[in-house]
């Protein structure tokens, strides 16, 4: 039978990557002391697990790899060592290398990181260091090599004329699973023989116990098998068992088989099949190593794939059921007469439609909906080698992290997240030293949070470190010609300037942060999906960066708004409030475009169909209404004609249907069928060539000065 | 047609003895633990049961420990399927009530050539 064993891999590489992750984890607990019981098996459970695969997969580089850390962890189970940090050191190391190792071979490529052989080097010192414990790896291979030699002598002794096995079973040997009649047919299997069964220990009929075996058997076989052979098919009784064998030494002996086994007389064989029985077992020696397949090549490694829960699966599936009876009732109205009852429940049917149809959807989008620890879980880890680089003692809290989100918003938040916890350890931290003296603990606290608000997913990224300084900021800024020195900003406008592009403030640009991709690159990222990011930060005690994001990007909440006979969606989340305009608090500045004075702010207005080229119906700020949008904190007012529904929409990207268009971030189809652009609020902003102004007191006198 | 419980924790490995296992002929039920072929195992006998030893929750030896005292097990071959080849593991396997035991790493072939010795 042939299994082509190249179909289980990727299943091995996610379970391999699995293990690896709660390796990780648990050995990050041992080194902030939160270790438990557990902790140390479920470690060695993972190496455990990786190495049988890797070596019944046949990756044995991996298997090799493993060895070693699967003996020195188990040492550290059964007590014999302890764990020392030198120990996590390494095991997060090779961690690492068989991440790699495993990316690699599910990539179909099998080398070798070159960190392999100087970690399993690491390794065997330390195992070889205490001789006293456990067999070295040498030692292994050295019996591992003899046991093959001996094998090879008792192959090469193949010249015996046969063999004589007597065979006496414990008498409980039945309830330990054996049959040893089955032992007897394997053993029978080996070549011809001739079998002899010994009745003669049965017991008295008032001593016999039922469950026991009293049988005795003699079997004489006529081949060249070894005696090897012959013990393995003992090998699982051969402790309660007496088991003798002698080779067969007269050629008396040596005589014709008989021509039947007694009793055991299941399969009267002659020579031929033995023969090829024979060759199968021989066969079977020789390929104990499995077959090593190179993986399947890179399709597998790109399978982008899910796990979901089987209740969302469930839930899946009862919905469908329920959106195939609305529809089975409605085609069975339409198939009958039209009258004003079939009608009404015609509507019922319809209203029903749309239940399900909005229940399927929300089933479907917690389909692609994982929890935040997907993507916290790597944080412990980045945690502690940051800090570890940096000489400052971290606390790291997770908070939130059942929060559900979209699996692609996952991915991409991944990165500018790691980029905001390495910044605060980087820049927001102190050194212990330093911490101490400003009469805080030593260790520094980063807390992560996550949870739902409306239809977004807020993440929080908090440390309780310097705070931003918004002297140094400013300065910063002024240096680099963001801000001029004349400008008056409030505390939190300085801040923002954190995210403006060329912008770093670390005295010494490091390793870990400031190594060129600035907080820029983070709020643009963050700005791609939909979402915005805010900072809040008080000097001394702390700072949290906030990130919004939508729930999920396929779908989005949508106010339809008209420009003429056009229909265009701004997003809902961007909308703060819509109102129609008073006159009087309109006044033009440069020339060029209006300001709304809007409760203390200035709003500039953006007329939407200015910007497309469209011909509005409203012929004065007086007739069309104002939606008010937050840009970058800041507020703009987009000229409409008019607003209609607000809706749902199922975002299609124009850039595969069609190109890239400024000011538009995707279109989507309408219940009428026709196709209706969405705004991107920023690029829409920018194409109008407006900033947008948070305060009152910049305006009048700045707003030059803005680059406007 | 013959019933076997595979227990196992690693899914990969779990997936290829089921799958050797179901070209060879057999009925497999799978499960991921001690616990989990414990409970599978009062509801529904089987005619072998196939078990790693390193598990969660329940390990295969005291799994076998459990099922040796059920009345229904009482013959039934249980196996061990482990790396640990260490001489320890085996006895303790057997004193718990194992038949035998299958070292891992193995092939699809040899895991059905094992099984011979103690299913037919």
């Amino acid at each position: 039978m042939t299994v082509d064993l190249s179909q289980f891999y990727q299943v091995f590489f996610d379970e391999s990557l699995e293990g690896l992750d709660a390796m990780e984890a648990e050995l990050l607990r041992y080194s902030a002391g939160t270790q438990d019981d557990e902790s140390i098996n479920t470690i060695f459970r993972a190496a455990h697990s990786i190495k049988g695969g890797s070596g019944t997969f046949g990756f044995d580089s991996i298997a090799g790899f493993t060895h070693v850390l699967e003996t020195l962890l188990d040492q550290i189970r059964e007590g014999q060592r302890e764990l020392t940090n030198q120990h996590i050191d390494l095991l997060l190391q090779s961690i690492d290398c068989l991440r790699d190792m495993i990316n690699r071979l599910s990539a179909g490529d099998d080398s070798v990181p070159d960190s392999a052989a100087q970690l399993k080097a690491a390794f065997e010192a330390i195992l070889n260091d205490e001789n006293e414990l456990g067999p070295e790896p040498e030692a292994l291979q050295a019996k591992q090599i003899l046991e093959e030699t001996s094998s090879l002598e008792q192959l090469a002794d193949t010249q015996t004329l046969g063999w004589k096995v007597t065979f006496v079973p414990s008498e409980d040997i039945l309830m330990t699973g054996n049959e040893p009649l089955f032992l007897i047919q394997e053993l029978t299997e080996l070549g011809d023989h001739e079998v002899e069964l010994i009745t003669e220990h049965i017991p008295q009929w008032q001593q016999l116990k039922p469950e026991y075996c009293y049988l005795r058997w003699v079997v004489k076989l006529y081949c060249d098998c070894t005696e090897q052979q012959i013990n393995e098919v003992f090998e699982w009784v051969a402790d309660e068992c007496e088991i003798k064998i002698e080779k067969l030494q007269t050629k008396s002996e040596q005589s014709i088989p008989a021509k039947h086994p007694p009793l055991t007389s299941t399969q009267p064989q002659t020579a031929m099949q033995s023969v090829t029985q024979t060759t199968d077992s021989n066969e079977q020696i020789e390929q104990t190593k499995p077959v090593v397949n190179k993986p399947a090549k890179s399709k597998q490694a790109d399978a982008n794939s899910i796990r979901v829960g089987i209740d969302k699966v469930d839930s899946l599936i009862n919905m469908v059921g329920e959106l195939v009876i609305t529809q089975a009732m409605l085609s069975q109205l339409f198939e009958s007469e039209m009258t004003s009852q079939t009608l009404s429940r015609m509507k019922e049917g319809l209203a029903q439609l749309e239940h399900n149809t909005r229940d399927l959807q929300e089933s479907v989008m917690r389909i692609r909906m994982l929890p935040i620890s997907f993507v916290f879980s790597r944080f412990p880890r980045l945690v502690r080698d940051t800090g570890q680089k940096l000489g400052k003692k971290i606390e790291l809290v997770l908070q939130g992290e059942s929060t559900e989100l979209d699996k692609t918003v996952m991915e991409k938040i991944s990165d500018p997240l790691v980029h905001l916890v390495r910044n605060a350890i980087d820049h927001g931290l102190e050194l212990p030293e330093q911490r101490l003296a400003a009469g805080k603990p030593e260790t520094g606290k980063v807390t992560l949070n996550s949870y739902h608000q409306g239809g977004n997913v807020v993440i929080e990224i908090i440390d309780d470190g310097k705070g931003l300084d918004p002297v140094k900021i400013k300065n910063k800024a002024i240096a680099n010609g963001l801000i001029s020195a004349s400008d008056e900003l409030s505390e939190e406008q300085v801040n923002l300037l954190i995210f403006e592009a060329g912008f770093s403030t670390a005295e010494a640009v490091s390793d870990l942060s400031g190594r060129g991709v600035g907080m820029d690159v983070v709020k643009s990222n963050i700005q791609a999906l939909n979402g915005t990011v805010d900072v809040e930060s008080e000097v001394g005690k702390g700072t949290t960066f906030r990130i919004r994001l939508p729930l999920t990007l396929a779908i989005l909440d949508g106010q339809l708004v008209r420009i003429g006979q056009h229909i265009y969606i701004i997003p809902l989340v961007n909308i703060i409030e819509s109102l129609q305009i008073d006159p009087k608090g309109v006044s033009r500045i440069g020339g060029e475009y209006d300001v709304l004075h809007l409760r203390g702010e200035y709003v500039p207005i953006v007329c939407l169909a200015d910007v497309f080229l469209h011909k509005a119906d409203a012929q004065s700020l007086t007739e069309g209404l104002l939606v008010v949008v937050e840009v970058d904190g800041g507020k703009v007012g987009i000229f409409v004609d008019d607003l209609l529904a607000q809706q749902q929409v199922v975002i299609k990207s124009l850039e595969a249907n069609y190109n890239k268009v400024e000011g538009i971030s995707g279109a989507t189809i309408l219940g009428d069928g026709t196709v209706s652009l969405i705004i991107d609020i920023i690029s829409l902003v920018r194409m109008a060539g407006v900033k947008s102004m948070a305060t009152a007191n910049l305006v009048s006198t700045d707003v030059n000065a803005e680059g406007v | 047609m013959k019933k076997i419980l595979a227990v196992d924790d690693s899914a990969s490995m779990r997936q290829m003895v089921s799958f050797t296992l179901q070209r060879a002929g057999y009925k497999v039920t799978e499960a991921k633990d001690g616990v989990e072929a414990l409970g599978i195992a009062k509801n529904e006998t089987f005619d072998l049961v196939l078990s790693d030893v390193n598990m969660p929750n329940m390990d295969g030896i005291s799994l076998i420990r459990e099922l040796r005292t059920l009345p229904e097990y009482k013959f039934v071959p249980l196996l061990m399927l482990t790396t640990e080849s260490g001489l320890d593991k085996k006895t303790e396997g057997k004193q718990a009530g194992a038949t035998g035991w299958i070292v891992k790493p193995f092939n699809p072939d040899q895991l059905i050539a094992t099984l011979g010795k103690v299913l037919r």
